[in-house]
């Protein structure tokens, strides 16, 4: 799910391969796999998310986002690796990085430990996290982290999934993200306390259940003091995108 | 009596190339009249006969990767001799058997002889019987042959056994046999994939729902919301979404990826059995599948039971039963008239069928039945008591209306195992303790724990229970087994050993009371004690539970006459018990007999 909205805020971009690099990273890990599994019961194994990798459809420019997860490790402890990556006009707009430790805690649920890089937009910020991934009653999944950055910076994500299949291969998917700060950080135009709600929904055909092309709406809205910010640069607080995309895993 | 003439009887030889094997054949085909090479297509090198038999007291039998091709596609199995499934062996009880096995595959490999009483040593589980059989090694079983009956055999290394690696045994008796038929054939069920097994299972470990293709959609919701209203269908729908569980989560791997296989042929061809009216036949079903259940059933004939794991039974007739991974039926069929028959074995799960033809012709064939509705899984499958609910009955008040949630709280840690006999119940009649979780079954690795087991013992099974009154079928139960002959230790069980099944079906762990084998202490049973193992199932599937060296003696009812199994089903959320007599010395495999759970779901037992 896409987190950020403040690429409308005009930031000086470098143009760096955060892109392929993300996607070769998790690539990477997809090549631990069943080679391993000998038969024993807890083989190592890897798997690599790509959830989504879509083209906007925005006002100036068609962005290319991606995002991925991947992990390696065994049932109840992994790494897991969190990728966001956001192109447009040739340059990486925003790029998030998160290397986690995963350990199991509850049948449906785990608690993830580790750092999170934001390379772009520029200046970077380095965060630790304490986040809790799984299943909820009623199928919902939910991904929530707390983010401990520097100088006294924190914030809060929350995300949740749900499914809702039309046939065993047509799939909706509706998805909410919202993301809260500690404090102003001006260089970043970003507010403190609710800053910005992004809204999906994602229809699938699973061709596979490895993969599947979907299309899509993307709602986002900035609030309190990023939407003050985004206002002062001149941008929209709010939009809708339409997307096309694929999901894949393997 | 007169035996049956399926597979090559005038060959009885004591080992066989692969030359003469392939004339076997040839000579299997003649005998049984067929005009081989005009009439009949040769798919496969067994044809649609199934397998060769070899018969005798020495066997050669090498293991080897052997092309194959049951969809279209070519795949390289694991085989015996060249064979998929391996051969048909054919033993004299009272013989001495000597089998020469040779390991020709790049890993190590095994062959158990399921359900064979024989020295702990003989018994081919690499890492508990002996060391395995190394690539390039031949490893020497030689045992008498102490029993008679059908059983068959497999490897225990790593995933052979999915590939192929799984052959029949015949036993005949030394006496004369109880049951008289005319012909007999061996009916192997099992499941291809082209998928390799690792594969299968680091699928099953990333996405535990893979081969699942009948969950919810929008529209059942919406049927149930327009025939049940949406307060019923939501509160009917509550203990799932809370327990984040699938009712339609019967088979982890499905048709999906298998083709289903009688004898080695697919259904598309189907196996071909002949008889001539009026005679006996004995058809000896084996499942030698890695994950699937069948039911079995052939339209217009009436089955009579009459071995269950090989061993005698008092015979009974029906008209369909469930043959669990690794069980064995000996049913009896009278065809009475010049008609073709289908044998049908459907999956437990209703994704795809084996099947073959009966038949006095081989010109002749008849129509392949459809399959029965595709089962879904219900309350009591979970163990939840629902007699139980508004009545504020026991200890149970407060578990009564928010189901699993509670089921979390409810962990006991009893110690009085096997603390005096006065609270066992008879032999014979099963376990009347309640039971109690451990508190190893707590944690992110079990996902479920049976609140208020059924027996399983009365129960044909989830998919089957409506059989009777919908098409008039009666179904075979547990409860029907009784054994032909007095039971041989008639003592009371001297202690009782609960041991609950138990995993996490999304992260696909399995375990034994919450402890994967791995990191299990072996189960400790006194030379020549008698004891009651009661089994309880804390998930929602079905695992066929084999215990290795003794028998499992089914409490079906009746004291004086209890059968002995080798592989018992212990249904989703339900219990079941059996007594053990520990009169064979050495360490012994217990495990989960579907192939993905029982790297985990596996205990040694050492009997000393």
């Amino acid at each position: 799910m896409k987190r950020f909205i403040k690429r409308r805020i005009k930031l000086p971009v470098s143009k760096r391969g955060s892109f392929l690099s993300t996607l070769s990273l998790l690539l990477m890990l997809s090549s631990v796999n069943s080679a391993l599994a000998g038969g024993k019961d807890d083989p190592l194994l890897g798997k690599v998310m790509i959830d989504q990798l879509e083209v906007r459809d925005a006002d100036e420019n068609n962005p290319l986002v991606l995002d991925g997860q991947g992990w390696i490790g065994r049932d109840l402890q992994k790494l897991w690796i969190k990728a966001e990556v956001e192109r447009a006009d040739s340059e990486t707009e925003e790029a998030e990085l998160q290397a986690l430790y995963s350990q199991a805690i509850a049948p449906f649920w785990d608690v993830q430990i580790g750092v999170r890089q934001d390379f772009q937009p520029t200046p970077s910020r380095t965060w630790a996290v304490i986040g809790l991934q799984g299943l909820a009653p009623y199928f919902f999944e939910i991904d929530t982290a707390l983010f401990i950055g520097e100088s006294g910076r924190t914030a809060l994500r929350l995300e949740a999934e749900y499914e809702l299949l039309f046939t065993q291969r047509l799939i909706l998917t509706p998805e909410i993200g919202v993301n809260f700060y500690g404090q102003n950080d001006a260089d970043l135009g970003i507010g403190s306390g609710l800053s910005d709600i992004e809204a999906g929904l994602r229809l699938r055909y699973e061709i596979r259940r490895e993969f599947a092309p979907y299309i899509g709406v993307n709602w986002n809205k900035s609030f309190g003091n990023t939407a003050d910010f985004v206002r002062s640069a001149g941008e929209k607080t709010d939009d809708v995108q339409w997307v096309i995309g694929a999901r894949a895993w393997f | 009596m007169k035996n049956s003439l399926q597979g090559p009887r005038l060959l009885d030889l004591p080992s066989m190339s692969r030359r003469r094997f392939v004339t076997g054949i040839a000579a299997s085909g003649a005998l049984l009249g067929f005009g081989l090479g005009s009439t009949l297509s040769l798919a496969s090198p067994q044809g649609r006969t199934g397998p060769t038999t070899l018969r005798g007291r020495q066997f050669e039998l090498n293991i080897g990767y052997q092309p194959v091709n049951f969809t279209g596609r070519s795949r390289m199995a694991t085989a015996v001799n060249g064979s998929v499934p391996a051969p048909i062996l054919r033993w004299r009880e009272g013989e001495r058997v000597t089998l020469k096995v040779k390991n020709n595959l790049a890993e190590d490999s095994s062959i158990h002889w399921h359900g064979l009483i024989l020295p702990a040593d003989m018994d081919g589980v690499p890492g508990i019987s002996f060391a395995g059989i190394k690539p390039g090694e031949t490893f020497e079983y030689q045992f008498d042959v102490n029993q008679s009956g059908t059983y068959w055999y497999h490897s225990h290394s790593g995933f052979q056994e999915p590939t192929g690696l799984y052959g029949a045994i015949i036993i005949d008796p030394k006496e004369p046999d109880p049951v008289s038929y005319d012909r007999d054939y061996v009916v192997m069920l099992s499941d291809w994939s082209d998928e390799k097994p690792d594969a299968i299972f680091a699928k099953l470990k990333k996405m535990s729902d893979y081969y699942n293709f009948r969950e919810r959609t929008v529209s059942d919701v919406w049927r149930d919301i327009k025939d049940k209203g949406v307060a019923q269908t939501w509160n009917e729908r509550s203990m799932w979404n809370q327990m984040r569980m699938s009712e339609t989560d019967i088979s982890d791997v499905t048709g999906y990826t298998y083709t289903y296989l009688m004898n080695g042929v697919t259904p598309d061809e189907g196996w071909l059995g002949l008889f001539k009216r009026g005679e006996k036949v004995r058809l000896r079903f084996i499942n030698g599948s890695s994950m699937t259940l069948f039911d079995v059933r052939i339209p217009g004939l009436k089955m009579t039971v009459v071995a269950a794991d090989g061993q005698n039974i008092e015979p009974v007739t029906i008209d369909e039963f469930r043959i669990g991974v690794a069980e064995t039926y000996d049913v009896v069929v009278e065809p009475s008239d010049d008609s073709a028959y289908t044998v049908f074995a459907q999956s437990i799960d209703r994704t795809g069928y084996a099947r073959g033809t009966l038949t006095p012709d081989i010109a002749l064939t008849t129509d392949v039945p459809s399959m029965d509705v595709a089962p879904t899984l219900g309350h009591r499958d979970m163990g939840m008591d629902q007699s139980m609910r508004g009545m504020g009955a026991m200890d149970h008040s407060q578990h009564q209306t928010s189901g699993m949630e509670t089921i979390d709280r409810k962990i006991m840690a009893h110690t009085n195992h096997g603390a005096d006999k006065e609270t066992l119940g008879k032999a014979g009649f099963g376990s009347t303790r309640e039971i109690t979780h451990v508190a190893s079954e707590e944690g992110p690795h079990v996902g479920m724990r049976a609140e208020s087991p059924r027996s399983g013992l009365n129960d044909p099974g989830i998919g089957l229970r409506d059989h009777m009154p919908k098409y008039g079928r009666k179904v075979l139960t547990y409860a029907d087994l009784k054994n032909l002959y007095p039971t041989s230790d008639p003592r009371e069980p001297e202690r009782e050993i609960e041991l609950h099944l138990t995993g996490n079906m999304s992260r696909y762990m399995w375990s034994m009371n919450g402890i994967k084998f791995s990191d299990a202490d072996p189960l400790h049973l006194q030379y020549g004690e008698r004891v009651r193992i009661t089994l309880v199932n804390d998930t929602m599937m079905s695992h066929p539970m084999h215990l290795h060296g003794m028998w499992s003696e089914l409490e079906t009812g009746d004291p004086k006459y209890i059968p002995r199994k080798h592989t018992v089903i212990v249904q989703p959320g339900s219990k079941i018990s059996y007594l053990v007599t520990a009169d064979a010395m050495g360490p012994w495999a217990y495990h989960c007999h579907l192939v993905y759970h029982m790297t985990g779901m596996f205990r040694e037992v050492r009997v000393s």
